[in-house]
């Protein structure tokens, strides 16, 4: 099936696919990951906050009950394949951009797949930042919302950025899974082109260039987590 | 004043309540600076968390300048906690803020404004002698310097009392000895009443007018340190004083032997040779077999652990002759011998 993959015809009809096609998908693919990721934490890191203060011990506790529905609705919402939730929400999306299909109706399914990740990323982050320092904060006389902002956050800031870099690259694999019902981007020409009309190497191209973004990504996030890390000894001022 | 009255503390757990502290009674003077010194789950860190209502008492009250802790709201009790601050064995800095920002936080959250937290911040990093590390980050200073931007951090809010809760455990002899010298400093220079809580008798030697023995979750002893260490009472302050073990040396005893415990407790008898006089003027040999002596605020202390062959009224002229000097007493200790 590949063997006319890289003959005359194939490479000029790809470059012309390429020459059109690709710096419009990129950058809707750009643009949709960040936004999802953005709203993603919007939402998620407030709910990863409250699932850590929240809960009994913590510093400002909430009804059980709440807790058990919230964390209930999170790991309801992160079984659901990501498919199958792309079509449950159409409802949801219609009413907030007024379409089901298209690049920026992608991003609905997208945010509602990827909250309660973020969320559950930024608990375990502030679950690791050393409970004498909030022991500490209480003695100087901090409010619970004090030592959210103040303490709690700065101090796993490194380590959310890591986490949010882990989020947006996993959103960036399901931004190319939405280009099945209509979503924009590099995964639509990869599953139109590549998949339903058999162009190979414009689906090949098209995944190299969701590789490369996971790269710049993963390295962008991984110097800033580093950079903004006061732990390490060895770092410039 | 810190007027502690009939504290209890339990705790629930898995496996029933616990009580970490039972009926605790402690005053604490202004302006001094006040040991509470046990071992390992005596309590400690639970009664100096209910000082400044980190934990609540399960009964009886803290007063603070005749203010009960317990009695105010969430918001007055965080007013308070800027008069009652607080250094860690851990030192507990903010890793990601340099030692600046960390002396600012407490100010921050008054909401004073950052030129004039700043400019407190600095006074204070330079009474802790690290004025020139106000941009350094925690991870690059070393311990004794930690702790000494978090005691600028403890002093930024003026406050009126210093909880130590094992301040020194984590530092080595040296380090430990300009930390403590410090906290004296501030408590003299400020009059800040200072409350150490420790599990080094060297600390509470070092540096505590008062000190109390907290035992099983119970205060066993308290009293001035000089007193509390020549005449230890409890077990508990035993093994504090001599962390040896005071009768560990007793196995080289042999069957006819008689004890006696000399206790030096004043500034001239540990000058003069009283077991050679002993032996001189009485004819009686005595055998040290155990002894601990040391200078507390200027006065020698110790106990020295005598062993004497003869009869009892052998042992009797010795206590008498002992006894005849000012600052020495005397008993005899039955112990076990082999």
């Amino acid at each position: 099936m590949f063997t006319d993959i890289f003959s005359p015809e194939s490479l000029a009809e790809a470059w012309e696919i390429i020459r059109t096609q690709f710096p419009m998908a990129l950058w809707e693919t750009f643009y949709v990951t960040v936004l999802a990721t953005a709203f993603a934490i919007l939402i998620g890191l407030p709910l990863g906050v409250l699932l850590v203060v929240g809960e009994k011990g913590g510093i400002r506790p909430i009804p059980r009950w709440i807790m058990a529905v919230i964390n209930f609705i999170i790991n309801v919402l992160r079984s659901v394949p990501f498919l199958i939730l792309m079509i449950l929400v159409f409802p949801l999306t219609r009413l907030i951009i007024g379409t089901t299909v298209g690049t920026v109706a992608s991003i609905v399914p997208l945010v509602i797949a990827a909250f309660p990740f973020v969320a559950r990323l930024v608990e375990s982050c502030l679950r690791e930042v050393n409970p004498n320092l909030i022991e500490m904060a209480q003695s100087t006389g901090a409010t619970p919302f004090q030592i959210i902002y103040k303490v709690m956050i700065p101090e796993s800031w490194p380590s959310l950025i890591s986490n949010f870099t882990v989020a947006i690259t996993t959103i960036l694999g399901y931004s190319a899974m939405s280009g099945i019902i209509g979503g924009g981007g590099l995964g639509k020409i990869a599953i139109n082109y590549g998949y339903y009309r058999y162009k190979y190497l414009v689906m090949f191209l098209a995944v190299i260039l969701l590789i490369i973004l996971v790269q710049i990504f993963q390295s962008v996030g991984t110097k800033l987590a580093v950079k903004t890390d006061k732990r390490l000894k060895n770092q410039a001022k | 004043m810190i007027e502690i009255k009939n504290l209890t503390k339990t705790f629930n757990t898995a496996d029933g309540t616990v009580e970490a502290l039972r009926n605790v009674s402690l005053s604490i003077p202004d302006g001094d600076i006040f040991g509470i010194i046990g071992m390992s789950g005596a309590g400690k860190s639970t009664l100096v968390r209910c000082i400044n209502m980190l934990e609540r008492p399960t009964e009886g009250t803290v007063e603070v300048d005749g203010v009960d802790l317990g009695s105010l709201s969430a918001k007055e009790l965080r007013a308070k906690r800027h008069d009652i601050t607080m250094i860690f064995q851990g030192f507990n800095l903010l890793m990601q803020k340099n030692c600046l920002k960390n002396v600012c936080f407490p100010l921050e959250l008054q909401g004073m404004k950052g030129a004039e937290a700043k400019k407190r911040a600095i006074e204070l990093l330079d009474i802790v002698g690290l004025a020139d590390k106000a941009k350094a980050y925690p991870a690059q200073l070393s311990g004794g310097q930690q702790q000494r931007v978090a005691i600028a951090r403890a002093l930024t809010t003026q406050p009126k009392v210093l909880l130590c809760d094992e301040a020194t455990s984590a530092l080595d002899p040296n380090t430990t000895n300009s930390i403590l010298e410090l906290i004296k400093e501030i408590n003299a220079r400020m009059g800040i009443t200072v409350v150490v809580i420790t599990h080094q008798m060297s600390v509470v030697e070092s540096i505590c007018k008062h000190v109390a023995i907290l035992d099983g979750g119970e205060v066993v002893e308290q009293g001035e340190v000089s007193e509390v260490f020549a005449h230890p009472k409890s077990q508990a302050a035993r093994n504090l004083v001599f962390p040896e073990g005071e009768d560990s040396s007793l196995n080289v005893g042999n069957a006819g032997e008689h004890f006696i415990r000399v206790v030096y407790n004043g500034a001239y008898a540990a000058g003069k040779p009283m077991i050679a006089r002993l032996a001189i003027d009485k004819g009686i040999e005595a055998n040290i077999s155990y002894a601990s002596t040391k200078g507390i605020s200027g006065k020698a202390f110790g106990t020295i652990l005598l062993s004497i062959s003869g009869d009892d009224q052998a042992v009797r002229d010795t206590i008498e002759y002992l006894t005849t000097e000012p600052g020495i007493e005397a008993e005899e200790v039955k112990v076990h011998v082999h």
